[in-house]
Parts: C-alpha cells; sequence; structure tokens
C-alpha cells in the first residue's frame, strides 16, 4: 500500500477564486486506477464532513472523453496514450507528491474543481463536422468503395474522444488537433467530399470565434493525446483551407465576370 | 418514499388494457403495410409540435436529429456534457445487418430466427423481424454519414462472426464500433442544432414524468450545474435514457449510466417488461479489490482465438504456465463441442461461475478463468493476433498490468446489459400514450438473452427508422393541443422533485451514497446474479427495503442544490436503484421457469441447462405500478410464435 500527498485545486463554481487544497490519500493499491484512488479520498472525505473533489468521467474505459485533468502539469498524467481514468496507480511510488489541476485554457471554463466546460469543441462540430445525410437518404452501403488505406487513415482522425487533453497541453490553448482530427476523418472519404472546401472553413472561423489560441506547431498536442492523434491532421487542414480558399476566389472571380 | 417491507406477492391480471398493436398480415408485410396506414404529417404543420427527447446515446441521437430532419421542433437532455459521451461509445464488439455480403446463407429471416432463439423465445416475432429488416438500413445510413467500417483491400466492407453466430454479418469499426456509430449520430443531431431544429439541454437530468390528462405532456428536470428544477412541455415524449445494469453496482456500464428516467415514468404509468431480464457477459477483467468502481468488458471478439480453461485439480495454485496440458479443463470445448468456446454469453457465464463454485477458478480470490492466446500465437504468430486485438491486449495491461502475449488473460463474468425495459407497443409507446420509449431502455428486441453486437442494431434501428414514423403517427391521429403552462399536473410534479431533492439534502446521515449502492449491489448479485433460486430471492426481498428505509434515514449527502454536487445525483439515482431492484427480484421470483439470462437453479435439465416453461411461461410479464412496491400488479402479454418453432436452446 502507498501513501501520496495530493496538492488539488478546488473552486467552486465558475465565479469563485479558487485554490489549492493539500490532501493525504492513504492505502492507495497498486491495483487501482487514479480515479479509484480519488473515489476512495472522497468517500474519507464525506466521512469527515468535507466536499468530495469533483471530477468529470463516465466509461472509465479511456473512449467517452469525459475525463482529464493535469496531473503535475501533464495532461492525464504521465503515461503515454492513456486517459486519466486508465492510468493506474502502478505508474506511481509511495510518497510521491502530486498536483491535480483542471484543464487551464480561456475556451474552457472552470465549472467546479476539475470539471471545466468543453462546449466549445460541439459547437465546432456544428459548424460542419459533418456529412449531411439525412435519414432515409442512403445508398447500399457496398456502393462507395473506400481503399482501405483511406478508410485506415480517416479513422485515426475519427478516433479523437474530445477530451481536450490537446487544449490544456497546448501553450496558446489552441484547438487545431482536435478539428484537424475532424476535417481530416470526414475529407478522406469519399462521401465527404462534396462539403469538404466548405467544411473546412466554416469550422475553422468557429473555432477562431471561441477563445481558442492559434497553432505555432509546437506538437505538445500530438504528445498528450491519448488517441495519438498525428500533427499530421494540422497540416493536412491547413492545405484543405489554402485550397477552399483558392476556390472560393477562383468562384468569386467567375461570378464577377458573368 | 415507500419503505414497505413484504415479500411481493403478485396479483395476476389476464389484461385487455394493453395491447401489443400488431398489425395484421403475413410478417414480412406488416411493417410496410404499417407504415402505409399511419398518419402524416404535413410539413408544414411540423414545426407546431414539439417532441421532447430524453437521451443522447445511439437511440436518442438519432431519433432527435431524424425528427429535427422531418422539421419538428425538437428538444433533446442529457446529463451529459456532450452527446458525445453517451454511454453507447462503449461498444467494442460490432453490429449486426442482414446484408449478407458475404454469401454466407444470411437473410433478413435468418438474423430474426437468430435473434428470436437466442432470446429464447421470449420477444415478440413481429418486432424482432422489423429489427431485423431494419438492420440493412443502418449500415448503409452509417456509411453515408462517414462512420469508417472496417475494409478489405478491395475497398468493400468486411464482416466478422460474432458471439456465437454461424455467420459472419457482424460490422466493425476497429474495436470502437459504438464510438464510431455514436459519432455519426452525434453529428448528424450537432448539425440539426447548428440549423436550429433541435435544442440540445447538457447537463441536464430528468427527474419525474409529466402526465397531464392521461398523456405524456412534459418533463421536470434539474440543472447539474445551477440546481435549477425547470420544466418543459412537448406533444409527445421519448425515453432513449438507456440500460439500469448499474443496480448492480459493479457492471460494465458507465459509471452514471441509471435507471431514475424509466423508473419514474413507471411510477407515473408506465409498465415495466421483464425486469428480471439481464445479461451477464462472459469475458470482463476480474475485481482486483473492494475500491473497485466498474468492470471492463473485453470483447466478445477474444474468444474466436483464445481457448477459456481452468485446471482441473480444485485449489491449483500453479502460475499457468506450470499446469500441464492434461491437467487443464477446457471446460467449454469439453461441455459444448459444437460451439466450443464461442458458445452464448448467458452459457459461457454459467460455466464460469460454475467452475469458480467448484473451488477451480484462477487469481485473486479465485473468481477467475483463463482466456489462453498460447495456442493461436503458436499457429498464426504474435503479428496476426496483435493486428486483430492488439488495443484489447493494451487496455488488459494497463488495468492488470500483464502481458496476454506472455500469459494468459484472466477474465470472469459481470452485469453487462438488460432486456428488461419500460414495456412498449409495436409502436414502441409505453402504457402511457405519447411517452415512447427506445433503446435500450425499452424491454423489446431481445427477449431473455441478448445476442452479441445486436443492441446497437436495436438502439439505432430504434432511433433512424421507427420512432420518426411512429411518433410522427402519434401527432398525427391524435394532434394534441397544447398544455398550459399552468396546468396544475405541472406545477404538482415539479413540487415533488424539488421536496425529494430537499429531502435527500436534509437526510444528513452518516453512510455515503456509494456505500449503499454497493450493498444494493452485493445483494443483487448474489441472490439475482447469474443463477437465482427461491430463497435467496426471498432473502433478498426482504434486505432490499430495508437498505432502502436505512437509506433515507441515514444517506449523507453534502452542500447544497445550487450547483455541481455529483453526491446528489448519485444519491436520486441510488434511490431509484433501491426500488427497481425490489421488482427485479419480484420478477424474477415469479418465473420460477429458466430462460436465457434468467437462470432458476429449479428449473434445469439433467446435464445443468437453462429449462424453459413454456406451459407456463410463454409471456411478456409486464408491471404496472400500485403505489406498493412490494405489491405490482402483473399483466401478461402472450407471446405467440408463428414462424419459429419452439426448440429447447442447444449449443452442444
Ligand atoms: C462495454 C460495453 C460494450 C458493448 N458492446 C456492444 C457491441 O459490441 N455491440 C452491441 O450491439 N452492443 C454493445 N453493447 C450494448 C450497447 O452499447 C448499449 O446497449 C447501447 O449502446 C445503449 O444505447 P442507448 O442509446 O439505448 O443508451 P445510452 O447510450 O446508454 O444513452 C443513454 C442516454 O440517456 C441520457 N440519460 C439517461 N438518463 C437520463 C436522464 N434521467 N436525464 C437526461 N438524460 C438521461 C444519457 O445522458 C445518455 O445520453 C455494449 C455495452 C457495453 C457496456
Ligand atoms: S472516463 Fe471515459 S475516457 Fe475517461
Amino acid at each position: 500500500m502507498m501513501k501520496l500527498t495530493l496538492r488539488v485545486w478546488r473552486q467552486k463554481n465558475a465565479t469563485a477564486p479558487g485554490r489549492f487544497v493539500t490532501y493525504e490519500a492513504k492505502n492507495v493499491s497498486q491495483d487501482m486506477s487514479f480515479l479509484e484512488m480519488l473515489d476512495v479520498l472522497n468517500e474519507e472525505l464525506i466521512g469527515r464532513g468535507e466536499e468530495p473533489i469533483a471530477f468529470e468521467h463516465d466509461c472509465r474505459e479511456g473512449i467517452c472523453g469525459s475525463c482529464g485533468f493535469m496531473i503535475d502539469g501533464l495532461a492525464h498524467g504521465p503515461k503515454r496514450a492513456t486517459t486519466v481514468c486508465q492510468l493506474h496507480m502502478r505508474s506511481f511510488r509511495d510518497g510521491d507528491s502530486l498536483t491535480i489541476e483542471p484543464w487551464r485554457a480561456r475556451a474552457f471554463p472552470v465549472v467546479k474543481d476539475l470539471i471545466v466546460d468543453r462546449s466549445a469543441f460541439d459547437r465546432i462540430i456544428q459548424a460542419g463536422g459533418f456529412i449531411s445525410a439525412p435519414t432515409g437518404s442512403a445508398p447500399d452501403a457496398n456502393a462507395i468503395l473506400i481503399p482501405k488505406e483511406h478508410a485506415d487513415l480517416a479513422f485515426d482522425g475519427a478516433a479523437c474522444i474530445g477530451c481536450g487533453a490537446c487544449v490544456a497541453a497546448c501553450p496558446n490553448a489552441a484547438a487545431m488537433l482536435f478539428t484537424a482530427a475532424k476535417v481530416s476523418h470526414l475529407g478522406l472519404l469519399p462521401q465527404g467530399q462534396p462539403e469538404r472546401d466548405d467544411r473546412v472553413r466554416k469550422m475553422v472561423t468557429v473555432m477562431d470565434g471561441e477563445m481558442f489560441g492559434s497553432c505555432t506547431n509546437i506538437g505538445e498536442c500530438e504528445a498528450v493525446c491519448p488517441k495519438e492523434i498525428r500533427l499530421y491532421f494540422i497540416a493536412r487542414m491547413n492545405h484543405d483551407l489554402i485550397k477552399a480558399g483558392i476556390k472560393v476566389r477562383k468562384m468569386s472571380q467567375q461570378a464577377a465576370r458573368i | 418514499m415507500e419503505t414497505g417491507t413484504k415479500v411481493g406477492h403478485a396479483a395476476e391480471l389476464m389484461d385487455t388494457r394493453f395491447d401489443a398493436g400488431i398489425p395484421p398480415g403475413p410478417i414480412d408485410e406488416k411493417w410496410e403495410r404499417h407504415r402505409f396506414d399511419m398518419k402524416l404529417v404535413s410539413p408544414a404543420n411540423r414545426r407546431r409540435y414539439t417532441i421532447l427527447v430524453v437521451g443522447s446515446g445511439l437511440a436518442g441521437s438519432a431519433a432527435a436529429a431524424s425528427l429535427g430532419e422531418l422539421g419538428y421542433n425538437v428538444k433533446c437532455f442529457s446529463y451529459h456534457d456532450s452527446p458525445r459521451r453517451a454511454h453507447s461509445i462503449a461498444a467494442q464488439g460490432g453490429i449486426n445487418a442482414a446484408k449478407n455480403y458475404r454469401n454466407d446463407g444470411d437473410s433478413v429471416f435468418r438474423l430474426f430466427y437468430d435473434t428470436v432463439k437466442g432470446g429464447d423465445f421470449r420477444a415478440r416475432e413481429a418486432n424482432v423481424y422489423r429489427l431485423a429488416e431494419l438492420s440493412v438500413n443502418i449500415i448503409d445510413q452509417c456509411v453515408a454519414q462517414g462512420v469508417p467500417f472496417a475494409r478489405e483491400y478491395g475497398g468493400l466492407l468486411d464482416n466478422r462472426s460474432f458471439g456465437g453466430a454461424q455467420v459472419s454479418r457482424t460490422f466493425y469499426a476497429r474495436g470502437q464500433t459504438g464510438q464510431q456509430l455514436l459519432l455519426g449520430a452525434y453529428q448528424a443531431l450537432e448539425r440539426q442544432v447548428g440549423l436550429g431544429t433541435v435544442t440540445m439541454h447538457t447537463r441536464t437530468e430528468m427527474l419525474d414524468l409529466v402526465v397531464a390528462d392521461g398523456r405524456a405532456r412534459g418533463i421536470v428536470t434539474r440543472n447539474l450545474v445551477t440546481g435549477a428544477i425547470e420544466s418543459h412541455l412537448g406533444d409527445a415524449v421519448v425515453l432513449a435514457t438507456g440500460g439500469y445494469a448499474n443496480v448492480f453496482y459493479l457492471s460494465t456500464n458507465a459509471k452514471a449510466s441509471n435507471a431514475t428516467a424509466i423508473w419514474r415514468a413507471h411510477k407515473r404509468g408506465a409498465f415495466f417488461g421483464n425486469p428480471c431480464f439481464t445479461q451477464i457477459h462472459p469475458t470482463c477483467i476480474p475485481v482486483s479489490g473492494d475500491h473497485q468502481s466498474k468492470l471492463t468488458l473485453m470483447s466478445e471478439s477474444l474468444r474466436n482465438d483464445g481457448r477459456v480453461w481452468v485446471p482441473k485439480k480444485a485449489g491449483d495454485a500453479r502460475p499457468p504456465d506450470q499446469i500441464p496440458p492434461d491437467e487443464r479443463d477446457y471446460y467449454l470445448e469439453r461441455k459444448y463441442p459444437t460451439y466450443g468456446n464461442l458458445a452464448p454469453r448467458d452459457i459461457a457465464s454459467r460455466a464460469a461461475k460454475e467452475v469458480c463454485d467448484e473451488n477451480r477458478g484462477v487469481g485473486p480470490g479465485g473468481r477467475g478463468v483463463y482466456l489462453d492466446f498460447t495456442d493461436a500465437i503458436t499457429r498464426l504468430g504474435e503479428r496476426a493476433i496483435r493486428e486483430r486485438y492488439g488495443n484489447l491486449f493494451d487496455m488488459y495491461e494497463r488495468i492488470t498490468g500483464e502481458n496476454a502475449y506472455r500469459v494468459p488473460m484472466r477474465m470472469y463474468p459481470a452485469a453487462h446489459y438488460v432486456m428488461g425495459g419500460l414495456w412498449v407497443d409495436y409502436n414502441l409507446m409505453s402504457t402511457i400514450p405519447g411517452l415512447f420509449v427506445g433503446g435500450e431502455a425499452n424491454f423489446s428486441d431481445h427477449g431473455a438473452n441478448r445476442l452479441g453486437a445486436s443492441a446497437l442494431m436495436q438502439g439505432l434501428a430504434d432511433g433512424y427508422f421507427i420512432l420518426p414514423y411512429t411518433v410522427a403517427d402519434y401527432i398525427g391521429r391524435t394532434q394534441p393541443d397544447k398544455v398550459a403552462a399552468d396546468h396544475p399536473a405541472l406545477r404538482a410534479v415539479e413540487e415533488e422533485v424539488l421536496e425529494r431533492v430537499t429531502r435527500l439534502l436534509d437526510i444528513s446521515g452518516t453512510r455515503t451514497v456509494d456505500s449503499f449502492h454497493r450493498e444494493l449491489g452485493r445483494i443483487m448479485w448474489d441472490h439475482c446474479g447469474m443463477a437465482r433460486n427461491d430463497a435467496g430471492l426471498r432473502r433478498a426481498l426482504e434486505k432490499i427495503p430495508e437498505l432502502r428505509a436505512e437509506f433515507w434515514e441515514n444517506v449523507r449527502v453534502l452542500e447544497r442544490n445550487e450547483e455541481v454536487n455529483q453526491s446528489l445525483e448519485k444519491a436520486g439515482r441510488v434511490a431509484d436503484f433501491l426500488e427497481l431492484g425490489e421488482l427485479i427480484c419480484i420478477d424474477a421470483l415469479h418465473r420460477t421457469e429458466s430462460c436465457g439470462g434468467h437462470f432458476r437453479e429449479e428449473s434445469q435439465t439433467p446435464d445443468g441447462e437453462a429449462l424453459r416453461d413454456d406451459g407456463h411461461f410463454i409471456y411478456v410479464a409486464a408491471w404496472e405500478y400500485t403505489g406498493s412496491l412490494a405489491r405490482p400488479n402483473l399483466h401478461k402479454e402472450p407471446l405467440h410464435f408463428e414462424h419459429v418453432r419452439l426448440v429447447q436452446r442447444s449449443y452442444k
């Protein structure tokens, strides 16, 4: 059994000031997940009449994207390709001191303690992160042939869980990796071609309108992404964006001539 | 809040008040004809009608998006911060469809047949047939949305065989099928949000249903950030709020999955169908200690290449590599030579329990069996295995710290899915007019046992292709007037909800919500889990009301209602589980036969297999809330089998 010292960010609500509070986590077993370690601490806090630490989680299998906070300045903690719900205590040592705080980004205001508001991501998707295919309008699934390599690459983008670690890790708090992953997933598929230019322009416009910073190619996002989404997608999106811009210009020139 | 302690005694009624409404005609024409007979709502009028969709998992997102596309005014609710988080996201294995792309003899009829048989003949033929028909449209729809299903080098869709099926009809997206399907539905939903047809209310939990003048007309919600209790009115209400396997506390479900929405609706008059039909999944990572907060499923597809075994000798504590082959019992292969390691879930789960009960289980605590890939690795090479299951092996290692390429995985069954849910008719409408139920929340198509890869299919069939028609038909037929915002029914429900929230905060007892949940889970697992018997169920029916009474006197929920209060959220859900648990046991007690996931020890064949009692139990048990939790009324919907012959399921 291990003992850890945790400095945890406590903040009652979006407007209240926050502060770090130090807790001792005793009887920590190696087999616990990080969140189970917090569960046990929370049970103890409730027993003492103190408010438990609020954190977001649901699947605890690394797929829903609900969980996420910084451990010693690292989004989702020290283990590569692992969400904090899948991080187990065997990654830590007896006596460790850890600082736990929420994602820090202007676009993700704190809701309470370690919970932040990531609804900006939903708004980016609303702007164009879809293929318009109203129910009932689809042709037979095998009428569309997709080379395996394209399907696989599209999948690598589609694997994003929308946790926000990329934004939290980025010194500029940019949302490029998130947006690029979706733009690439849909843009790599034949079904996604008709809306491709429109999609990238609209999604980037909304992204810029939220409080995210701009990308300066640092690559922290790729380093912390629990789904190992690659920086390559950002380059791809930038390429798409330029192409879409040129097309728009050509079209308006043509329109002016007519 | 009832805390009655009497053992349930069900009044039996052969009911004529509720009717499944199965359309006449040959089974393969029923849905087609029914759609033709439906009332339509003209496009210009649709905007005037408000439809409340609670839940934005596969079923809810698909329904909300499709109804929005049609032009209705849709309001959609979820307690998550985004629809993309719903529990559906965690489904790994795949989704069935009768496409017969493999040319291996699949057909709509075969999928229908397999589903009815797999459900141990306790599902409605007409519903299941429609599900099998719609399965093909689902795949088309999802591909059109950009769901990246697995493909072959030629560019065509790939399939695999799954969960005991003898044809390859399962479509999959790596080990993340649920994620990709949900993202497809989520994106369609967000598109409608952007277009203004759907308003999305995230971090908003439905705490009660408003029934006014005999119809479902609204819901009362709590804003999980501000604590505000609010009402929303509509012309129809759709519940797509998922399953209740978390009544067992430890399950494969997401932590927040709960029964509140359907339980509240039940207490407002919706009958509850087959509550005791719960499914235990055979391959989950075993419990590692008291801190355990949930159980992780390892996809059933692993059983395609992994061999299940335990030592022959009881109490054999040697490490697996030191147990020679002839001292191992590959018990599934031994008992079920035809299906072997691919025996259906209920059978594989019970077999695991049996060997562990004989003290032949492995790992800490002896509740585990090996799933061994050594032979597959020798035969196909580690690379091939890594390609097939790499992400699952990684997940196993993250959780257990063990490398399953070197040592066999350890597995144990866990509560996973519920076939039971609110009773619905062919239109997916509950016994409350205007209240529709889709996805895992309804009792519909899986009978007493669900086949692998069929829940995603059902959720999407309900959401994309059934509810948009049947809800519209209801609106067209009833043309509901607006309810006044000051309707007395509305105020009454709001007050009840507020009173309940206040009461939970005021108890100020000494035990945490989780401790009650764990205790309930243990009672359910011990007495109403993989095997059930009369004495155990009666014991559970004494313990649950006692625990519930203690909960309402001694639970500790700190802080107030005005901000995020996760203990308060949990407390409301656990309070409802403490009531539902009793109904599950009452249902399990009354059904003295074994069928599918419901195994009554009193009813088994000489070699220990589930023995149905078709003479007495070919019906859906639909329970009506009477005001007393211990004395619900039982209504029976008789089931008729005209297209499949009733046989004893055999996977030998
Ligand atoms: C680990 C795992 C793997 C699985 N793998 C497969 C598989 O391979 N193939 C397969 O077919 N099936 C699989 N299943 C089953 C399948 O995933 C589920 O049955 C299905 O996804 C349920 O979908 P749903 O839309 O009904 O509900 P959910 O996805 O559970 O969605 C419920 C929604 O309701 C909302 N909600 C609930 N209550 C309220 C309330 N009171 N107020 C507001 N909102 C509320 C939630 O926020 C959520 O949006 C798996 C299940 C698990 C646990
Ligand atoms: S809780 Fe779902 S990803 Fe961590």
